[in-house]
């Protein structure tokens, strides 16, 4: 009995597996402190990007004017005013954006997964829409030019600088809401269509529900990205220092093209109001990407 | 189907078994009616319904767009791009002249553009590809479970910074802090040509070597994201066998993860590449125009091909101008689809490992 209660004990001390040899240790180690280091030095970046943001921009933000005001008739070297002009026309240019792309980016991901099945058209359009993602925004932007611009005669507008952004919107709803429409169990179709429901209404009232938080997550992570493209609203807008309410025509101010303006106003004020503008779109951007971790977290299917 | 006909009947008005029973015989009869005219129809053709039709219609459509869109991109921009072509006085490929302000006398060449996109890509990726590497490894591999997800958003937080935010820091804060190194790499390696003298000054920082840093901090996030996904696919059999033959960390990595993930991690690089390449207003913002063309210094100014554009964008008053641009434009274009069709034909090909 003893020696049976002491056998275990001894077969479990490893008798081969005991040391590491130097030099495999010494590899093992510096291994680690490589892919540790890898993300420290990532990290530099993203912490003093956002602490030059802050440090520069936040005593600007802080005063009441920034958000209520627009630039109109300040002088460019004048300290003061406001970006409310170029905050409405980020918000609008995104919303319509979004307005646009979020039925072109959602019926193209029901294709892809409901319909298009191993299809040469659903091959295409994947390739196709992996390509539009790869689309530098400065190309859509000269493509929204050369269509809106030279060839319909239309002006610049904000309308314009939109439908640039629904090229770089597209791709990033399409490939969020595949993947959301893919994780919607198969069951939940076989059931609806047992019950003698159309297809068609299968997806409206059964799939896209239950994918409707991560697609919701989807959208308001491209309207992030989108809102900060600044190549778009070069080619396709000019900068007005007041509001503009009109989308069809005349200059409209965005926040990216507000840095991009007072980049060239060498006094202390431009300064400012860059660095403010800065923290403007960095703030609404977070703030986006904030709001779609709630709606994902808020709306997302109870699996437990 | 039954239970509402028997609830509806008065509750102990004397309804005897017989009598439900007659009262359930008809409806008995009618249930088997129905699914007999159905049953053989079935198989023959499956009836499908109008909002089937047009709900398929528009999503097909959807699809169609898509691809149509590409098309026309292509299309529009070579339509655009002809007539300027045409009246280019130099040649297009080869020449490193750009002057398109007299738009009767155009000349323009993208030899200069291309050369300083291709450099800035490429250094950004060699900066971005090891430590995306070592990122995309911390976080699947190294860093503590619970604290893995953190990890990873604060790594996708980068891509959420817009590229005119990186541009202004690399402009203002990085350049003049690198301007000490340059300097002294100037000083010391500047016998070799990628770190001799540039032709703009050093002291604003407006360098490749400052747009590279920068562009290679702004695709970092892209070139993690792909490669993780890949890594965390490795199958868990792999890396237990490695563990059970006795494998350090490092040796499970270098056996299991790294042969498994090598496509993903390549393909991951090109995208990385691919938003390099287009890359704009960041790099207009830093990069100093030269008076003097590029002369293979990591200490030169220039152009890429996005920021040209970018940067003239708001003089597009003549179509024979703007059609220059345009063509430099659809050169970019062909080179991020290259890029990318390569790096999504790489995933293309492996995914038999998924």
């Amino acid at each position: 009995m003893s020696t049976n209660l002491a056998d275990p004990t001894r077969l479990a001390t490893p008798p081969t597996f005991q040391s590491v040899s130097l030099p495999r240790q010494i590899k093992n180690g510096l291994a680690t402190a490589l892919v540790w280091g890898a993300f420290l030095i990532a990290v530099i970046p993203l912490v003093w990007v956002l602490y030059t943001v802050i440090q520069r921009g936040f005593p600007v933000v802080l005063d009441g004017d920034w958000w209520q005001k627009s630039m109109s008739g300040l002088l460019a070297r004048q300290q003061g005013g406001g970006a409310y002009h170029a905050i409405y026309g980020t918000l609008v240019q995104g919303l319509i954006c979004a307005v646009i792309s979020v039925p072109i980016g959602i019926m193209v991901a029901i294709y892809l997964v409901e319909y298009g099945g191993r299809s040469k058209l659903a091959k295409a359009t994947t390739f196709m829409v992996d390509i539009l993602t790869g689309v530098p925004s400065i190309v859509a932007a000269l493509f929204i030019y050369t269509v809106w611009i030279t060839y319909f005669g239309l002006g610049r507008s904000a309308f314009a600088v939109s439908l640039a952004l629904v090229l770089l919107m597209v791709p990033v709803i399409v490939r969020t809401t595949e993947e959301m429409l893919k994780i919607v169990p198969d069951e939940l179709r076989e059931a609806s269509y047992a019950l003698g429901i159309p297809k068609w209404k299968t997806i409206v009232k059964i799939v896209i529900p239950t994918a409707l938080s991560g697609i919701l997550t989807g959208i308001m992570l491209a309207l992030a990205r989108v809102m900060g493209e600044t190549a778009p609203v070069l080619v396709l807008a000019a900068y007005a220092p007041f509001i503009n309410y009109n989308l069809f025509d005349g200059p409209m101010a965005s926040l990216p093209l507000m840095m991009v303006n007072e980049r060239n106003n060498p006094t202390q004020a431009g300064f400012e109001r860059i660095w403010g503008a800065a923290i403007t779109l960095v703030v609404l951007i977070t703030l986006f990407n904030l709001l779609a971790t709630v709606i994902s977290r808020a709306l997302a299917p109870k699996t437990k | 189907m039954n239970d509402p006909v028997v609830a509806k009947r008065p509750a102990g008005s004397g309804a005897s078994g017989a009598e439900r029973g007659v009262a359930a015989a008809p409806h008995a009869s009618e249930a088997p009616i129905p699914p007999t005219p159905e049953a053989p129809e079935t198989p023959k053709a499956p009836h499908v319904r109008p909002g089937d039709r047009i709900f398929r219609g528009l999503a097909t459509g959807s699809g169609v767009f898509i691809v149509v869109l590409i098309g026309a991109i292509g299309l529009f921009l070579i339509l655009q791009a002809i007539p300027s072509l045409g009246l280019d006085n130099v040649n297009f490929l080869t020449s490193r002249e750009w002057n398109t302000t007299d738009p009767s006398n155009l000349r323009f060449g993208i030899l200069d553009l291309t050369l300083v996109t291709v450099v800035v890509a490429v250094v950004a990726l060699l900066i971005a590809m090891p430590i995306a590497l070592g990122i995309a490894l911390f976080l699947t591999q190294y860093a503590p479970r619970n604290l893995a997800r953190p990890f990873a958003y604060m790594v996708d937080l980068l891509a959420a910074v817009p590229s005119i935010v990186f541009g202004l820091w690399g402009l203002f804060v990085l350049g003049p802090v690198l301007f000490p190194f340059s300097e002294w790499l100037i000083a010391n390696l500047g016998w070799i040509p990628l770190f001799a003298k540039g032709n703009v000054n050093v002291q604003l920082g407006g360098t490749i070597f400052t747009a590279g840093i920068v562009v290679a901090v702004m695709i970092l996030p892209i070139i993690t994201a792909v490669s993780r996904e890949v890594f965390e696919r490795t199958p868990t059999m792999h890396i237990e066998g490695a563990i059970a033959l006795g494998a350090t960390k490092w040796e499970v990595v270098r056996t299991t993860v790294l042969p498994f993930g090598k496509a993903g991690y390549v393909s991951a690089s090109m995208l990385g590449l691919g938003r390099a390449l287009g890359e704009t207003i960041a790099v207009a913002i830093i990069l100093s125009t030269a008076t003097s063309s590029f002369g293979w210094s990591l200490f030169d100014g220039g152009s890429t091909f996005a920021s040209k554009i970018a940067l003239a964008a708001p003089e597009f008053n003549d179509a024979r101008s703007a059609g220059a641009y345009i063509a430099a434009g659809l050169v970019l274009f062909v080179l991020t689809f290259v890029v990318n069709a390569i790096a999504r034909s790489i995933v293309a090909g492996h995914k038999e490992y998924e």
